[in-house]
């Protein structure tokens, strides 16, 4: 499977951007985020970006208010997660012009929309930022 | 400069027209970004929920509104609250015409729906339709939902499509219709057993994204079954080879690296394919070694490729040159300030410990570090490392650290697993039982609750059997050091139930054996137990049992036995109690202690626990007594099979073997015949009276039961007796087979039982202990730190290996690999002729090996490397994540311009137009101000792009929110903030 789950939670805590990969009931993921993040948003920047959650791992980064939170199966190279998460940052980037917060509030759908390219059924299939985006860019055209 | 900002964004905002958002949408968002708290954010849910209920069943919502109102819902349901009212609504969106409604339909659909949900039937419909669309995006956004919705019952509706789509003239169908394929294997592996092939085929695309993401379903078939796929090693080398050359386009780079995340899962299906296999990984050493030698160790995502170097080079056959490789990258990962790194480095000496023990020695300082490092997630690495490293000269000193740290965390799930690996340790190399008995008694003290049932069997069978055979003085000294240690133990208040339950049965065995401790202390303290757990039946009974031993031996020993009054108010309550096995305990207690030592010594003899309870199945002990009952004038037995007809079918026991019982009668009953039971009922009576007096009051009726049907079975006769089922077994068996050797009372017959269950472990233990007692840690007069890293890795070089999984066996030999490997290379490389020229960048002929030459300009001199003297140098090393700025042409203007902004420190009107940056933006003073403070900043991320470069973006971004009425110098700027500066 490799990623069960990417996060996008501001500093307080609240969610931005919730997909799953295998499903969880509303309860369920109300209940995990809560944990993960204070798991998470507990820690010190010098600390390790990887934790360990029940059976399996979280890799998780900052960008200025923002954390991406991925979930994966342990046996994901966890470095090579902390990087994507880069890309998918720099694809934003690329795409809303110095992303932030709010971009990902105002166009929760586009994000979506890159994520699906870029991720699916768990695993990483696309890692070039103009495949991404063709499809998004030609669909704002339509 | 804020002021430059905002009246740039001013300038800007006549450009563009908005986000074609509503003012109302704009403001949900806005309120949400806003809100301080949790129940605030709750509160403009819920009143959002209010506004779309009555809001989207309006009729005639034009459809861009609408399209605002599912994300609506999607924001709903991501901030935790129900939008079930809506799902129809995103339904009906993914019949839209309009391509991005269409996908906003499913996107949602996917969000909000399980594939199991009854309203994916209305929509299976529509992706038919889709995916036969002419409109490529249509497809792929058909596909991305049957990737997220379809189950095992509406796999047969997709399936001959997506299949057909595989070979789709645009590369991202074809991609995207193999991962629905592999989506569909993941659901439901028969349904596509027979187009697996397909992932073969789609290896040799032409184009890498669909070869990329071929990866995954592969890894997955070869995880499951990777001798059919030996053949494909060539490729996925040839591959492996050209994505590390350089041969794929550029957009496949990332921060200079060349496609790292192919590289990664090819790397990881190497190590799949290559374990055991000395032919497989002989193919692979060359191109594991170049990655090695090419990747750059100063990013992370070099770094994530030579982690997953290692894990490979670990997992195939070993090669030394390759360890050595592995090694060094192991040791910059240790030693790096950066913990992300160290924690690589931690996982990859673990995986590389099984192929070369002797590696730990030399990072025996910086694992320690890691050990007692304040960081969570690095201590339980570690300790992860220390558990692969672990022998009987180390155990000691892991376990001690693993039980500390187990103490002072809260995670019952990693408390459980760490319980369980202490647990296993001890068991296989614990130095002397005495070591493991306190051990365990730390364990069981503090993750009781957690651990296996099983763990405590055998430390009661541990405890019981000893050292094994021949010496006894060692036993018993094994045991007074246990009872001791539990009278020590005992007085700690919440103390969890299987603990309690193992210090009951030591106690009642061998609290009286050595003669230290006088039976009324140890009775004392059982009932102290018992009185402690009122609410646990279990512990009760162990107590109960224990104290019925104790008097026991008192009484075989000739002792007179005088009950403590709490003992024997305890037995009162007990024989009072609602459970009846506590009853039944009890009442076996109070008859116990009436009997003569002679009976006593029968029942319970001492130390007896060890000894098979032989069971006399025919009860031919019987047979004189039927006999003379027959002589008598009884009637003969008649089997139960035959009895069918005589007595009334309630007293059957309901699970016989016949059919025919089963299915219905259609007869009336039969009237019950009395006297047939009762007689064989008075004379059954007597043997039991016999033996043991005391029990005919409580339980005349089990004993008739049982002595109805005194040739069938034990089991069989306990199926008789239906509700009383405790109760007889436990007097039934003493009573008609107390000649068998060791008729031991019932719970510790049940002890026996359970212990006899266990599996082979227990003799393994103490196998091991006589083999390792001999070897301790030696313990060095130096630092603390130095004291125990000499016991942790002190004994390495001398000791056993512990595990053998590092054994490799060249299992096959993979001869017809080089023939079929032939058939796809030379199928791709006809492709290649066929390829139109309109392409920018030459295709990647993947399986093509011959071709030495590079096209892609690799720069000799890295721009980056010369900027670390500039900047900080882990901000610079991913300055070029823009992949298209790599080419060495661009390095002078980039330095110079890097040159001059420390120098000047002052906005400087250098205006470059990178020619790779699409927009061609002027660079402004927004690039000098990022740059500055990304370089002071102290809490930048390692990687950095080069900000700034779109600084007219922001500009006007903000400038349209502040129209929308949404100020950054509200409550919450940071909302504004950009997430890469």
């Amino acid at each position: 499977m490799g990623i069960r789950f990417i996060l996008m939670v501001n500093k307080q805590g609240q969610t931005r951007l919730a997909q799953y990969y295998e499903y969880l009931t509303l309860e369920e993921r109300r209940a995990l985020e809560g944990e993960i993040v204070r798991k998470c948003l507990a820690r010190t920047e010098q600390q390790c970006s990887f934790v360990e959650h029940r059976n399996y791992k979280i890799v998780y980064r900052r960008y200025a208010s923002l954390f991406f939170l991925v979930g994966v199966d342990n046996d994901e190279n966890e470095l090579a997660i902390l990087e994507f998460i880069h890309l998918l940052v720099e694809t934003m980037d690329r795409h809303f012009g110095n992303v932030c917060e709010l971009d990902i509030m105002f166009h929760l759908e586009k994000a979506h929309f890159m994520l699906e390219e870029m991720v699916m059924n768990g695993c990483i299939v696309e890692t070039s930022k103009s495949n991404i985006l063709t499809p998004i860019q030609l669909m704002e055209k339509a | 400069m804020e002021q430059l900002k905002t009246i740039g964004r001013e300038l800007a905002m006549g450009s563009q027209g908005g986000f074609g958002q509503s003012k109302e949408f704009l403001d949900l968002v806005k309120s949400i970004g806003e809100a301080r708290s949790k129940a605030e954010e709750d509160r403009i849910v819920l009143h959002e929920i209010e506004t779309l209920k009555r809001r989207i069943s309006e009729p005639d919502i034009p459809k861009r509104k609408m399209k605002e109102y599912i994300i609506r819902l999607v924001y709903i349901e991501m901030l935790g609250h129900d939008a079930s009212f809506g799902y129809i609504h995103a339904v009906k969106m993914t019949h839209d015409d309009t391509l991005l409604l269409k996908r906003t339909g499913y996107l949602a659909v996917t969000l909000f729906l399980n594939d199991d949900h009854d309203l994916i039937i209305l929509i299976v419909n529509t992706i038919q339709k889709d995916l036969r669309s002419d409109n490529y995006l249509v497809v792929c956004a058909a596909l991305n939902a049957v990737c997220r919705l379809i189950n095992e019952e509406t796999i047969p509706a997709m399936l001959p499509q997506v299949v057909d789509l595989l070979a789709h003239s645009k590369e991202a169908v074809r991609k995207k219709a193999i991962m629905a394929l592999h989506r569909f294997y993941q659901k439901s592996p028969s349904s596509v057993s027979h187009l697996v092939s397909n992932f073969r085929k789609r290896l040799c695309d032409n184009d890498p994204g669909v070869m990329g993401a071929t990866l995954c379903p592969l890894f997955d078939l070869i995880t499951i079954e990777v001798h059919s796929y030996k053949d494909l090693v060539v490729s996925f080398v040839s591959i492996l080879k050209q994505v590390a050359e350089r041969r794929l386009p550029k957009s496949y780079d990332y921060h200079q690296m060349p496609a790292p995340f192919i590289q990664i899962r090819l790397l990881k299906i190497l190590a799949l394919l290559g374990s055991g296999d000395k032919q497989a990984s002989e193919n692979m050493y060359t191109v594991v070694g170049d990655i090695f030698r090419k990747c750059d160790s100063s990013s992370n995502i070099g770094n994530a490729v030579l982690y997953e170097c290692v894990c490979c080079v670990s997992s195939i056959y070993p090669n030394p040159k390759l360890l050595e490789a592995a090694a060094d990258v192991i040791s910059r990962f240790l030693k790096s300030d950066s913990h992300n790194l160290k924690y690589m480095g931690i996982d990859s000496l673990g995986r590389l410990i099984k192929m070369s023990p002797e590696i730990a020695e030399q990072h025996q300082l910086a694992v320690i570090d890691c050990l007692e490092d304040p960081d969570d997630t690095l201590k339980r690495k570690t300790f992860e490392l220390l558990y692969k490293m672990t022998k009987s000269s180390n155990v000691e000193v892991i376990v001690d650290r693993m039980i500390d740290y187990m103490i002072s965390i809260n995670d019952n799930h990693y408390k459980t697993d760490i319980a369980s690996r202490c647990v296993e340790l001890a068991e296989q190399f614990a130095p002397s039982n005495h070591w493991f008995i306190l051990t365990m008694n730390k364990v069981f003290e503090h993750a009781g609750d957690l651990v296996n049932v099983k763990v405590a069997h055998n430390l009661m069978r541990l405890i019981a059997e000893g050292f094994g055979e021949d010496d006894d003085a060692a036993d018993s000294q094994l045991r007074s050091s246990a009872v001791e240690s539990y009278l020590h133990i005992i007085g700690e208040p919440k103390l969890p139930s299987v603990f309690l339950q193992v210090i009951c049965w030591v106690l009642g065995e061998y609290g009286t054996a050595d003669g230290k401790y006088s039976a009324s202390y140890i009775t004392g303290k059982l009932c102290d137990v018992a009185e402690a757990c009122s609410n646990d039946e279990t512990v009760k009974a162990y107590a109960v049992t224990a104290l019925m031993k104790i008097y026991a031996f008192e009484i075989a020993a000739g002792r007179k036995v005088d009950m403590l009054h709490e003992c024997q108010s305890l037995v009162e309550e007990l024989s009072a109690s609602h459970s009846t096995d506590l009853q039944q305990r009890a009442y076996e207690l109070q008859a116990v202690i009436c009997l003569d030592a002679h009976a006593v010594e029968n029942i319970i003899p001492s130390d007896a626990s060890c000894e098979d309870v032989e069971i006399d199945k025919n009860l031919s002990f019987l047979n004189s007594y039927v006999q003379q009952s027959m002589e008598n004038g009884a009637q003969p037995y008649i089997p139960e099979t035959q009895r069918s007809g005589m007595l009334d079918t309630n007293f059957r026991s309901q699970d016989q073997p016949e059919a025919s019982l089963h299915g219905l009668r259609f007869e009336a009953y039969e009237l019950p015949k009395p006297p047939v039971p009762s007689r064989i009922h008075t004379a059954s009576l007597e043997p039991s009276t016999e033996l043991v007096p005391a029990s005919e009051p409580a339980y005349p009726k089990d004993t008739h039961q049982v002595a109805t049907v005194p040739s069938v079975s034990d089991a069989g006769s306990s199926e008789l007796k239906l509700r009383l089922d405790g109760v007889q077994r436990k007097w039934g068996r003493p009573a008609y087979s107390s000649s068998a050797p060791s008729p031991s009372s019932s719970t510790s017959q049940n002890t026996v039982n359970g212990v006899t269950q266990i599996d082979a472990a227990g003799s393994v233990i103490s196998k091991a202990h006589k083999t390792n007692d001999s070897r301790k840690p030696r313990v060095e007069i130096s630092p603390e730190k130095q004291k125990l890293a000499a016991s942790l890795f002190g004994g390495s070089s001398q000791t056993e290996k512990r595990s053998t999984s590092a054994s490799h066996k060249v299992t096959k030999a993979v001869s017809h690999a080089a023939g079929k490997s032939q058939a796809p290379k030379s199928a791709v490389v006809s492709n290649q002729v066929t390829v139109e020229k309109t392409i920018h960048q030459p295709p990647p002929d993947l399986l093509d090996l011959g071709e030495p030459a590079v096209p892609s300009t690799t720069p000799s001199v890295d721009p980056f490397k010369q900027l670390e003297g500039l900047l900080d140098p882990t901000q610079v090393s991913s300055t070029a994540n823009h992949g298209a700025v790599g080419a060495a042409t661009e390095s002078p203007d980039i330095i110079a311009l890097y040159g001059k902004t420390p120098a000047s420190g002052h906005s400087s009107s250098a205006a470059i137009s990178l020619p790779t940056n699409g927009d061609g933006v002027n660079f402004t003073a927004g690039l000098l101000d990022a740059t500055l403070s990304t370089a002071h900043a102290g809490t930048t991320l390692p990687t950095q792009s080069i900000k700034g470069l779109n600084a007219k973006d922001s500009l006007e971004k903000d400038a349209l929110v502040r129209q929308m009425g949404v100020t950054p110098s509200s409550q919450n700027p940071n909302l504004f903030r950009d997430l890469l500066s």
